[in-house]
C-alpha cells in the first residue's frame, strides 16, 4: 500500500504511539496516508478506537511476526 | 370535523417526532465535543502516570482537558519533576521485579517471599531503591517520562489549574511551579466538571 509518512513506533509504551500518530497526521495533508509500525500490543485496539473518535480512515490493521502495521488515512 | 384533524395531526406527530428527536440527539452528539476534567491528588511517581496518560490520550482523541492539581498533585507541576519517587510504604500491590539480568532473574517477584512490605517500609533507602528500579523499568518498556507526558499535555492545549489553598497550605511558591498554571479554588473547578463528560478523581 502506498503511504506518505513513516512512523515508527517500535519499543513505545501506551500512550506514546497514539500521541505520535496525532502529532504526524496533525501535519499532514486531509487524504495523505500515514503508516505505522508498532509492538505494543494494545495498539490495534486503541488505533481502531482513535480512528474512529477522530474521523481519520484506518486503512488496514495487519500482524506479522510480533509487529502491528497501520495505514491510516488523515481525514 | 376539526377534531378529526386533529386527531390526524396527533397521530402523524406521534409517528414522526421521536424518528426527528432522534436524529437531532445524534446530530448533536455527533457535533459535541468531548470533554474530561480530572483532580489529580498524588504526588509519587507511580501516580503521576495516571492523570498524564489519560490527559494527553483524551487530547489527542480531540477531547477538551483540564486537569486540576491539589494537595500532593501539586508535585506534579512543580518545574522539576525529576525528584518525583515511589512509596513503598501502603503499596503492596507494587510488583518488585528487577528491571536487569535473565529472564528467570527479571521474573522474580521480590515481594512474594523476600520483603514483606512493612520490612520494606523501614528499610533505610528502601524508597530510593524502588525509585531506581520503577525508572528503569519504565524506560525499559517504552513508557514515557513524566516530564514528556506533561510536555505533550501542554502542547495539546491541556488546561493547567493548581488549587491556591493546598499552594498556600503546604508552602509552594508559584515561581517552584511550571509557568501558565491558573491558580484556583473548588468554586471554579465545579463549574467545569458540571459541563464534562467525564470527570475522574484520582
Amino acid at each position: 500500500m502506498n503511504f506518505d509518512r513513516e512512523l515508527d513506533a517500535r519499543g513505545l509504551n501506551c500512550p506514546l504511539p497514539i500521541l505520535r500518530a496525532k502529532k504526524a497526521l496533525g501535519e499532514m495533508q486531509s487524504g495523505q496516508v500515514l503508516r505505522i509500525i508498532a509492538t505494543d500490543p494494545g495498539s490495534v485496539k486503541d488505533f481502531a478506537a482513535f480512528c474512529k473518535q477522530t474521523g481519520n480512515e484506518l486503512l488496514s490493521s495487519a500482524e506479522n511476526n510480533k509487529e502491528f502495521e497501520f495505514y491510516i488515512k488523515r481525514k | 370535523m376539526s377534531a378529526e384533524i386533529e386527531a390526524l395531526i396527533q397521530q402523524k406527530l406521534d409517528e414522526l417526532l421521536p424518528q426527528k428527536l432522534e436524529q437531532l440527539l445524534t446530530e448533536r452528539e455527533a457535533a459535541k465535543t468531548p470533554s474530561m476534567a480530572i483532580i489529580a491528588t498524588r504526588g509519587t511517581l507511580d501516580w503521576a502516570y495516571p492523570p498524564f496518560i489519560l490527559a494527553s490520550t483524551a487530547a489527542a482523541l480531540g477531547w477538551e482537558v483540564s486537569l486540576f492539581f491539589t494537595f500532593y498533585g501539586l508535585n506534579l507541576v512543580k518545574k522539576d519533576v525529576s525528584d518525583l519517587k515511589v512509596s513503598p510504604i501502603g503499596n503492596p500491590g507494587m510488583p518488585m521485579k528487577m528491571p536487569f539480568g535473565p529472564d528467570w532473574f527479571r521474573e522474580i517477584d521480590w515481594n512474594k517471599f523476600l520483603m514483606p512490605n512493612l520490612i520494606q517500609t523501614n528499610l533505610p533507602g528502601f524508597e530510593a531503591l524502588a525509585t531506581a528500579l520503577m525508572k528503569q523499568t519504565i524506560a525499559n518498556n517504552g513508557v514515557a517520562s513524566i516530564e514528556e507526558l506533561r510536555t505533550l499535555c501542554r502542547e495539546a492545549d491541556v488546561k493547567f489549574y493548581a488549587c491556591q489553598m493546598t499552594v498556600e497550605l503546604f508552602g509552594f511558591s508559584h515561581a517552584d511551579l511550571i509557568d501558565g498554571l491558573e491558580y484556583v479554588g473548588a468554586a471554579t473547578f465545579l463549574p467545569i466538571a458540571q459541563k464534562c463528560d467525564v470527570t475522574l478523581f484520582m
